[in-house]
């Protein structure tokens, strides 16, 4: 069989909604037998993160910034619209009620449908962060050549 | 229309019909028919372009009162 075309995504933004667009995207591309792979970055790492502080970070200035960074999937303020998290709440609720998966159950089609997901060496540096730090779903922990190499063959490269 | 499977993607939204199907379509066999009920309004066009992109056939689609009745037969395998 021919080599699959490519798409990638590098996920940026750790909003609940933007983090929506990209999985829905994804999920959807890998439906149409495309070879997709997410690269996960800065704030998009919360999404891959285990839902716990950092206590265990080597620095001082990474525990103190993962008492208001905190991980999780399901822990995904709104990019508009928080209020303190009665906005997101909301959200929650309305896309409940509309039978939206939440991006924990996007993560394991995602991952059903060969979704490659890539966690950002350098962020995770900067975080003070480990692996055990982050879900099983994760395939690799890589870097920006990784992430390119793939994305110059990709017909579809998106920056969300 | 006859269908070999049916699947149910009642009140699902964007893009659950579409991964559904595609989960589905993998446990058929080349030439077998799909049924896929769905509500989503972006359904016509939605299934239309994935059987271009992926090269299945789209036998047709039933509208009835914002619900839909999706027929697509199985043309191509995959991994």
């Amino acid at each position: 069989m021919a080599e699959k075309e490519k798409a990638t995504i590098v996920v940026f933004s750790g909003d609940l909604d933007k983090v929506y667009a990209a999985f829905i995207i994804a999920t959807t591309a890998a439906s149409m037998h495309k070879d997709v792979s997410m690269y996960f970055t800065f704030w998009g790492l919360n999404v891959l993160r285990k839902k716990k502080f950092l206590f265990g970070a080597p620095r001082f200035k990474q525990k103190i910034f993962s008492l208001m960074n905190r991980g999780g999937a399901e822990n995904l303020p709104l990019s508009k619209f928080h209020f303190l998290g009665i906005g997101t709440l909301f959200m929650k609720l309305l896309m409940k009620q509309y039978k939206v998966y939440r991006i924990s159950e996007m993560i394991k089609i995602a991952k059903d449908m060969n979704v490659k997901m890539i966690a950002c060496t350098t962020t995770i540096g900067v975080m003070g962060l480990s692996k055990e730090d982050f879900i099983p779903e994760v395939d690799e922990l890589a870097g920006a050549s990784t992430y390119l190499s793939r994305a110059f063959d990709g017909k579809v490269n998106l920056f969300i | 229309m006859k269908a070999d499977r049916q699947l149910d993607c009642y009140g699902l939204l964007c893009p659950m019909p579409i991964v559904k199907t595609a989960m589905e379509l993998k446990n058929m066999k080349i030439g077998e028919v799909l049924e896929v009920f769905s509500t989503d309004m972006g359904i016509k066009s939605d299934m239309s372009s994935w059987c271009k992109s992926t090269g299945n056939e789209l036998l047709g689609i039933e509208e009835a009162e914002g619900e839909y009745k999706v027929y697509v037969r199985k043309k191509v395998a995959y991994d």
